[in-house]
């Protein structure tokens, strides 16, 4: 395994008699979207801002490809933070400044380049995090939403290598939750920085993170993917994750994963080896080159609307669905075969044909640009599963099987079925 | 009776304090307040030489300009009222004890010695610290508990330098020229009152002792205080403000208001003691 970028080796830290961490070891590695989950108060910032130097532990070490924090030299040290960026969980916008000023600061003070490059990199962030309307508002003067983003932008703006987020979807409301995790996964994707993130937004967070540290009882219980939590046994799952996990995707209003998981094994119970039932696997791709021409929200709103779509077409059948990631759509029909499965899907396709497209396309363009559209590519694979087999296998299968079923194009469609 | 009496603090009556700990106990407390006392005072000493400093880094002209307009213009019409009226009293008062004499020829010499070499770098200096000290301290206060100067560490901008340096540099340039302002108005109070309204003394004789009584070492000592006070008063305002989250006292709005008061009133102590001290030395 390759050595981790980020290491805590037995790291205390304590506040008078109150010990917030105790013996944390955990690793991060590079180019990858690390989430720490645990409950409100357990010290998850505090863990983040040990990392970047705003807390120094009271035992133990931090290192940094191998070399502990306390032993590097002075210049060594400014190389490791120069490298990071952290965006608060309560923004720390400086409130006498405008959006445009809090945003070119880091680049003012702290590099020699000239002013007509200074402006030319913050109008660009400006124009992806979409704040060209608030660039000479103060921060009160803007939504909690905007100031959100105008953090983000501003962590981003020197183009650092590791970005901490603290809680950074916190009193967001479900589309804009979505909005700021699938900028953080489109930033990551297109700068390659590693990404540290403080949240408590489960399911969400499970679709943009390579990695998931759960931070229970002061100490990392749990370091690995988000699948591999699922199968987690321990307390902190009881007891943090069924508390913080919505029993929907407040997006789709589709199951959250492990609700999907919890249905899936109710609906198989008393059934017999040879009860089938058929799993349909959906991607809507180029969300991403929706998100960077008509903007993230446009993006959430087209996962929104295509959700729902599928709910209205296959919820009427007993089909339930879930999110298996950004783009990616898992309904399972429970008491169809293979044969009436795919019947199922032909009219899904036809309806999608004569007025889906349409509809999905006019729901989740209501607040684009006027004339701007982009085409989205709509792949289904279907596959049968029965009792006994893992729920995994079956994805895989139907995933593997999936072919282009329509497009949702501007102002028509076309399908290939 | 004692036994009954229940220590709402300790309700378990563990821990109880013996009689040897009741002789120790007020020395226990003047040690811990010695020990923070010096721990407080060496804080601010290692504030004010890394925020000094940051004087010299570079980028720091334009925030400085700002501060001295902060500091410096937006005191003008304030410091010119006082002025006028302290030296309009002060010709007032001096006439008529110098009429008992027949020496209100003199009221130009009383007037501006009492403003050059006290009145004004203090009067300056306590009037700087109530209208823009306070809102030094309250500024700098609300960026600390709002994490905006944590927002600075992690930006790798340093906030001695980028908060506190400026202003340290905007008083030393602030308060001596509002000094001579203060100065200037003061001597011309006397001359309305001495002068004008009471009509007692010759407008001649009036400007004729001010200029023959005054010795340069009178202006550059009144300067000296100045500097001496530009440093305390932004020291103790950006120090009680940039520490406010420390405070043991209160937590968040209420300890930026305590801070600030603690700033305005530790500083027109300090500008009064320093005064004496500065005199002293000078004199």
């Amino acid at each position: 395994m390759e050595a981790p970028l980020i290491e805590f080796r037995n790291v205390t830290k304590r506040f008078g008699a109150n010990t917030v961490l105790e013996n944390v070891n955990l690793q991060i590695y590079e180019g990858q979207v690390t989430t720490i989950i645990g409950l409100s108060g357990t010290g998850k910032s505090v863990l983040l801002k040990h990392i970047i130097g705003l807390l120094k532990p009271d035992e133990g070490a931090i290192l940094f490809r191998g070399v502990p924090l306390n032993e590097m030299k002075g210049a060594e040290k400014s190389s490791y933070f120069a490298k990071m960026s952290y965006m608060f969980q309560g923004n720390a916008l400086f409130d006498s400044m405008t959006v445009y000023e809090n945003i070119a600061l880091p680049l003012l003070e702290t590099t020699n380049l000239g002013k007509a490059e200074i402006d030319r990199r913050v109008r660009a962030r400006i124009e992806q995090a979409e704040l060209s309307d608030a660039v000479d508002k103060y921060p009160s003067e803007i939504s909690g939403g905007m100031q959100k983003r105008v953090a983000l932008a501003r962590a981003l703006v020197t183009d650092p290598r590791i970005v901490l987020f603290d809680e950074p979807t916190t009193g967001q409301d479900p589309v804009r939750k979505n909005v700021i995790l699938s900028m953080v996964a489109e930033y990551h994707r297109r700068f390659g920085f590693t990404a540290i993130m403080v949240s408590h937004a489960i399911p969400d967070v499970y679709y943009i993170s390579n990695r998931i540290l759960a931070l229970y009882d002061r100490r990392i219980v749990f370091q690995g993917t988000p699948e591999e939590l699922e199968e987690f046994d321990h307390p902190f799952k009881d007891e943090v994750i069924k508390s913080l996990e919505s029993l929907q995707d407040e997006l789709t209003g589709f199951f959250s994963r492990r609700q999907f998981k919890i249905r899936y094994l109710a609906e198989l119970a008393g059934r017999t080896a040879r009860d089938k039932f058929v799993l349909i696997f959906f991607t809507l791709g180029q969300l991403d080159k929706l998100a960077s021409s008509l903007g993230y929200e446009t993006e959430q709103e087209a996962i929104r609307c295509f959700g729902a779509y599928i709910e209205k077409h296959f919820g009427a059948t007993g089909g339930f669905s879930t999110r298996r990631g950004n783009d990616e759509f898992i309904t399972i029909l429970p008491f169809s075969d293979l044969d009436e499965a795919e019947g199922l899907l032909k009219s899904f396709v036809k309806d999608f044909q004569e007025q889906g497209a349409r509809d999905i396309q006019e729901c989740s363009l209501k607040d684009a640009p006027l004339g701007e559209c982009v085409e989205l590519i709509l792949n289904a694979g279907i596959a049968q599963g029965q009792t006994g087999l893992q729920i995994d296998s079956i994805v895989n299968a139907a995933r593997q099987k999936q072919t282009e079923i329509g497009r949702i194009r501007c102002g028509e469609n076309q399908d290939f079925i | 009776m004692a036994s009954n009496t229940i220590d709402r603090n300790n309700p378990s009556g563990t821990g109880r304090h013996g009689p040897a700990d009741l002789v120790s106990l007020p020395f226990t407390a003047i040690g811990r307040r010695s020990i923070r006392w010096v721990n407080n005072l060496g804080a601010a000493t290692i504030f004010l030489f890394l925020a000094i400093a940051g004087i010299f880094r570079p980028k720091q002209l334009i925030k400085a300009v700002q501060q001295v307009y902060f500091i410096g213009a937006r005191s003008v019409t304030i410091i010119a009222l006082v002025s006028l009226f302290t030296g309009m009293v002060l010709g007032l008062q001096s006439y008529y004890a110098l009429v008992k004499f027949g020496a209100q020829g003199a009221l130009g010499t009383l007037v501006a010695l009492s403003l050059v070499r006290e009145l004004g770098p203090v009067l300056t200096a306590i009037m700087i610290t109530a209208r823009a000290g306070s809102a030094m301290t309250a500024e700098i206060g609300i960026q600390r508990i709002s994490e905006q100067i944590d927002a600075l560490d992690t930006m790798r901008i340093d906030p001695l330098r980028y908060l506190i340096s400026p202003r340290i540099t905007a008083s030393l340039i602030s308060f001596p020229l509002l000094t001579a302002f203060y100065d200037l108005i003061g001597i011309f109070g006397g001359y309305v009152s001495g002068v004008l309204l009471l009509g007692g003394v010759n407008a001649g004789t009036y400007y004729y002792r001010v200029q023959s009584s005054l010795d340069l070492k009178d202006v550059t000592d009144g300067f000296i205080k100045s500097i001496v006070f530009a440093v305390i008063v932004s020291m103790v305002c950006s120090y009680q403000g940039y520490f406010a989250h420390m405070r043991t006292d209160s937590h968040g709005a209420k300890a930026v208001g305590l801070a600030t008061t603690s700033a305005v009133v530790l500083s027109c102590v300090l500008i009064l003691v320093a005064d004496y001290v500065v005199t002293s030395l000078l004199i």
